[in-house]
């Protein structure tokens, strides 16, 4: 039935754009056929996967660092009264600062190269990853706390067993809302600064010709990589993080 | 060991005693603008192969007490021997604060040395009635199989001291009286002592061996008193009439 319902919406979706395409007849709004033929086109001579897979690259790299980075970060600010009062401010800052401001920043000031654009996501998304894991730090159950003093858990023993299950669900949000804000956030990047992948390759089409059909192809791809992601791979593993509940 | 106004204390310790306390104050807040005063002047022992039950109002400083005993709180002026860390102590909590993302078994493993026995596990959750639950996870379980779960990862240390903080509370009367006849058999079996802080006290007078009576905050030992009769032998009236004699001479203590 749910699925029925989506099913629907998606094919009323279509048909809304085709009769729309048709009306307007115009290369600035194609019909979803066209689209699926550049993707064809494109797919077939290999630029098409060639630029995904390097975004798609990117988006990993920097999505780990950032979550290694910012999960750590943000257990310490949990935990650490001191350490908050000293990191708050800055990280109040970072999280308001606009995406394309630390990108362009960051091309300045590293250059205009790889590194420079795994800086800018990582800058982009660890503060939201930190401000998450934070709140988990923070609300960690005390009564669990004292049980495994009491019964002398070792180190190893409190972090597998008693922090880390407590921390799961808050990792796995951040992953889930990171995920998506780091591959946007690719794009723009490669807009800026990258002569290859997915944002490059939107921005080429743009500029070039006006490429509409190619414009939306690119986007469509990347979007259905990036929600398939979601479904395979992170939202079983909140499943699983459930499991006892 | 300071004398605490305690009845009897020259002959509190029959058994040997296998913890002794004696808190002379705690205070929580010292040096700021409202300290408050939470212990005061309690000493007792628990002895081994006992059950001691101690008995105050709520908000008395129990948990204080509790949490000194676990070494939890180095914070006060006192002592207990042997030191926490050295005692043996397992606790079971009122709350049975087991990891819901833990096996029943896993939560009682877990709290064990890695070097335990399969087999002393086996036979612990078998006489306990928890062979079935082994593999669920804490959410699955009423609070009376919880508290059976919490108490057999206490047992499970094999303890020198058991601390019980008010296992019976919130129980219905069948899991209540079946889970006291575990603890019980316990320490027969066992020479462990227990200590078990309780509101009720017709549930004390029918398994301690003592009572300890403590008064609301600061907490202070107004009275320790043994009961004679074997465990096994007390009868419904010999219990009630106890409890009406104790409410008469510790009325800030037990309501009449």
């Amino acid at each position: 039935m749910g699925f029925a319902t989506r099913l629907v919406s998606v094919l009323i979706l279509l048909a809304g754009w085709q009769v729309a395409a048709s009306a307007a007849g115009s290369r600035l709004l194609p019909p979803p056929l066209a689209i699926l033929d550049f993707i064809a086109r494109e797919s077939a001579r290999g630029d098409l996967w060639w630029n995904v897979g390097i975004t798609l690259s990117r988006v990993g790299i920097s999505f780990f660092l950032a979550m290694t980075l910012g999960v750590l970060l943000g257990i310490a600010l949990g935990r650490s009264r001191r350490l908050n009062l000293v990191l708050d401010t800055p990280l109040l800052i970072l999280l308001n600062t606009p995406a394309l401001v630390l990108t362009v920043l960051a091309y300045i000031w590293v250059g205009l190269n790889e590194a420079a654009a795994i800086v800018a996501v990582v800058l982009n998304k660890l503060p939201n990853v930190a401000v998450i894991l934070r709140e988990g730090a923070r609300g960690l159950d005390p009564q669990l706390e004292e049980m495994a003093r009491t019964y002398r858990f070792d180190r190893r023993t409190w972090i597998a067993h008693v922090l880390v299950p407590q921390l799961q669900p808050f990792v796995v949000a951040a992953a889930r809302s990171g995920l998506s804000l780091a591959w946007k956030i690719v794009l723009v990047i490669e807009l800026l600064g990258r002569p290859n992948g997915v944002g490059f390759a939107i921005n080429y089409y743009f500029v070039q010709s006006l490429n509409v059909a190619a414009i939306l192809g690119y986007s469509l791809v990347f979007m259905s990589v990036m929600i398939a992601i979601d479904i395979l791979i992170l939202q079983r593993l909140e499943a699983y993080v459930r499991r006892w509940r | 060991m300071s004398d605490a106004g305690a009845e009897g204390s020259g002959s509190a310790d029959r058994g040997d005693a296998a913890l002794r306390v004696a808190i002379a104050r705690k205070v929580y807040g010292a040096g700021g603008p409202e300290p408050v005063e939470a212990v005061r002047d309690l000493a007792f022992s628990v002895a081994a192969g006992q059950i001691t039950c101690l008995i105050g109002p709520s908000g008395a400083g129990k948990t204080t007490t509790l949490r000194i005993l676990l070494g939890l709180d180095p914070d006060y002026e006192g002592s207990v021997t042997p030191h926490p860390d050295e005692a043996g102590i397992a606790m079971a909590f009122q709350e049975p604060r087991l990891l819901p993302w833990r096996t029943v078994e896993q939560n009682v493993r877990l709290a064990l040395p890695r070097t335990a026995r399969r087999q002393d596990l086996d036979a612990l959750f078998a006489s306990l009635g928890l062979t079935p639950w082994r593999s669920r996870y804490p959410g699955a379980l009423s609070l009376g199989m919880a508290r059976r779960v919490s108490l057999a990862r206490a047992l499970a240390q094999k303890p020198g001291i058991l601390i019980l903080d008010e296992p019976f509370v919130s129980l219905d009367d069948t899991s209540a009286a079946a889970l006291r006849a575990l603890v019980v058999e316990a320490v027969d079996r066992t020479r462990m002592g227990v200590l078990m802080v309780t509101h009720n006290v017709a549930e004390a007078i029918e398994i301690a061996d003592r009572l300890l009576l403590v008064s609301g905050r600061p907490a202070t030992l107004l009275g320790s008193i043994p009961l004679e009769i074997a465990r096994g032998s007390r009868e419904r009236s010999w219990i009630e009439a106890r409890r009406t004699d104790l409410a008469k001479r510790f009325p800030t203590v037990i309501a009449g």
